[in-house]
């Protein structure tokens, strides 16, 4: 009877992470369902402004889509080949200990407050850029990707490291005894082999920078942008929803709708990085 | 005959030069390998003593114990401090038991059907959503629909919801660890399955669970996004309602109905001030932010080393 009562308890705590899926959709849908009442689906998709909070409003999500796009892709420019590259050495290369103290003092860097990590973007890493590229804006999506980009460098390292090292040792020792060294073991063998896990690491890496915000807010400023230009400022959808959450909006305004609207999308563009990701590795999965 | 081996020769010379590029080539990767590694480490230490350097003429006692004020020099973090501590409260005693019993129930009850699938496809889909839709999430059901407003307890539960996959996780890893002949050595004593999972499954995997929990609630802490979406004050020069009463029940609730800051919302607040002044409050609340979170995972790596070291199955 006691054991009836615990299984179901347990059910129940499961069941609360069903229930926040299905809540974070049917809040997302409900609250947006008012904000397209007002839009065309056309009109959000095809206008080139996004100002819900003017008078003259438009509501074109593409300006907080590229800015999002543009940070992502500055941030995946420098995050995967530094992370490829840190997994490798630490998988295929580094002694035992090495990788034992190397790896959670890595992981510390994903650790460090996103806001922390904007301070970074806005008071270090723009003037250090402005020194090279003396025009650059104060605000510009540049250095918001780049600092994006190493904070998610451990992720990538990390779930990379982990599938290298799933790939067994039989593989490496073939390709040992045929003469190769450690570098072509690892970039013909390895790599191939663990590219599965690789794919995933990378849309981890995507997802996160993605949905990155606090870095966006500071450091890109928060002015909509129809632009892929990374030295300009712009506004990210993050970003977006940050800056009418700092004002006061009244509940069921449009305003107020429109970032249920803007977090639609998100989720919708993370959605599909991890659809095309679970083909990827589903596709390129090895059995061993 | 001597054309054969002069040509024998020229291969063997073609691969010996072919060897020592590639030894070349693999000893070159090891320095970009290390250096690049050792790059993102300085990183993380340029970071830390920046911020440290920044946020020096402002550390001091009155830093802690100011509210914010208009005024940079005299402005401190005391509702912020206070109000993360009670939020990481509420986030942690929501999210831990939750967490642990839904890990408990994945790996220890669950039959393997259609049903316990759609459940772990979706904590591990949780895990990846943006931590802002989680604060438009709370911003929709928990601040308007259930009416709970821009309190410490919607805060504290919107964290907790974010902070579950990470607990849940954590706690599988550490449960699947425990041998399976420990289970059945108990079943074989006519153990009930609760009593093995709360006597042996339980007992020995909490040092995993310890870690998950940290890990959660050092994430937990520096998040900003989530709590700025439900309404979070900036400028806050009250603290909430106190746990203990000098009357009785001596303790009370009130407080989780209170408006709040955070530390991370304060320090949001100081950077995008364009006063310079500002900027070194900022720095100063990072490092001490900063510190808190580092100090967390510390704690997290030395549990798990700990645990590690102690268990010889």
């Amino acid at each position: 009877m006691r054991d009836r009562v615990v299984e179901i308890l347990l059910l129940a705590s499961g069941l609360v992470a069903v229930f926040t899926t299905l809540a974070i959709v049917g809040v997302l849908l409900f609250e947006s369902g008012g904000f397209f009442e007002h839009v065309t689906l056309k009109e959000f998709f095809t206008d080139t402004m996004w100002t819900p909070l003017f008078a003259d409003a438009h509501y074109g999500i593409m300006p907080l889509v590229a800015g999002t796009l543009t940070t992502t892709v500055v941030a995946l420019v420098v995050a995967v080949p530094l992370g490829t590259t840190i997994a490798i050495y630490l998988s295929e290369f580094a002694p035992h200990n090495v990788r034992e103290t190397v790896k959670p003092i890595l992981e510390l860097l994903g650790a460090v407050p996103t806001v922390v990590y904007g301070y970074f973007a806005l008071t270090m890493v723009t003037p250090l850029l402005q020194y090279f590229m003396p025009e650059l804006p104060g605000f510009n999506m540049l250095s918001a990707g780049l600092v994006i980009g190493l904070m998610i460098v451990p992720y990538i390292s990390s779930v990379s490291e982990d599938a290298m090292r799933a790939v067994p040792r039989y593989m490496r020792e073939g390709s040992y005894a045929m003469g190769a060294t450690r570098l072509q073991t690892a970039l013909r063998v390895v790599v191939p082999g663990a590219f599965s896990g690789l794919a995933a690491a990378f849309i981890l890496g995507i997802s996160r920078a993605v949905g990155e915000t606090m870095v966006v807010a500071i450091a890109a400023g928060m002015q909509p942008n129809l632009t892929f230009d990374p030295r300009e400022p712009a506004a990210t959808i993050t970003a977006y929803i940050v800056q009418v959450s700092l004002g006061d909006l009244a509940h069921g305004s449009i305003g107020y709708q429109s970032i249920f609207a803007a977090g639609l999308v998100l989720m919708a563009i993370t959605l599909m990085f991890n659809v095309i990701g679970f083909g990827l590795t589903r596709k390129f999965r090895e059995a061993y | 005959m001597s054309a054969v081996s002069s040509a024998a020769m020229l291969e063997a010379e073609k691969l010996r030069g072919g060897l020592s590029r590639r030894k070349l080539l693999d000893k070159a990767f090891v320095v970009i390998g290390l250096s690049i590694m050792l790059g993102c480490l300085a990183i993380l230490a340029v970071l830390f003593i920046d911020l440290v350097r920044d946020g020096a003429p402002r550390f001091g006692w009155d830093f802690l114990t100011n509210f914010a004020s208009r005024r940079a020099t005299s402005a401190g973090i005391l509702a912020a401090w206070v109000g993360t501590s009670l939020i990481m409260l509420v986030t942690a005693v929501c999210a831990v038991p939750i967490g642990v019993m839904a890990a408990i129930y994945l790996e220890e009850y669950a039959p393997k059907n259609w049903f316990t699938a759609i459940v772990e496809i979706n904590v591990t889909n949780l895990a990846g959503v943006p931590s802002i839709v989680y604060g438009l999430l709370a911003l929709g059901l928990l601040v308007h629909q259930f009416d709970l407003g821009q309190s410490i307890l919607a805060a504290g539960l919107t964290l907790a919801l974010l902070i579950l996959p990470i607990v849940i996780v954590a706690t599988r890893e550490s449960i699947r660890s425990v041998p399976n002949a420990i289970r059945e050595a108990a079943y074989g004593l006519g153990a009930t399955r609760w009593e093995v999972t709360k006597d042996h499954v339980l007992p020995y995997s909490t040092g995993g669970i310890l870690t998950g929990m940290i890990l959660g609630l050092s994430r937990a802490i520096g998040e900003t996004a989530p709590i700025i979406t439900i309404g979070a004050l900036s400028f806050i020069a009250f603290l909430p309602d106190s746990p203990i009463k000098s009357e009785f029940p001596f303790v009370s609730f009130q407080w989780l109905h209170d408006p709040f800051t955070a530390m991370p919302i304060q320090m949001f607040n100081w950077v995008s001030r364009p006063d310079q002044a500002f900027q070194a409050n900022a720095a100063a609340a990072g490092a001490i932010l900063l510190c808190m979170t580092l100090a967390m995972n510390g704690v997290a790596i030395f549990i798990r080393y700990r645990f590690r070291k102690k268990i010889n199955w």
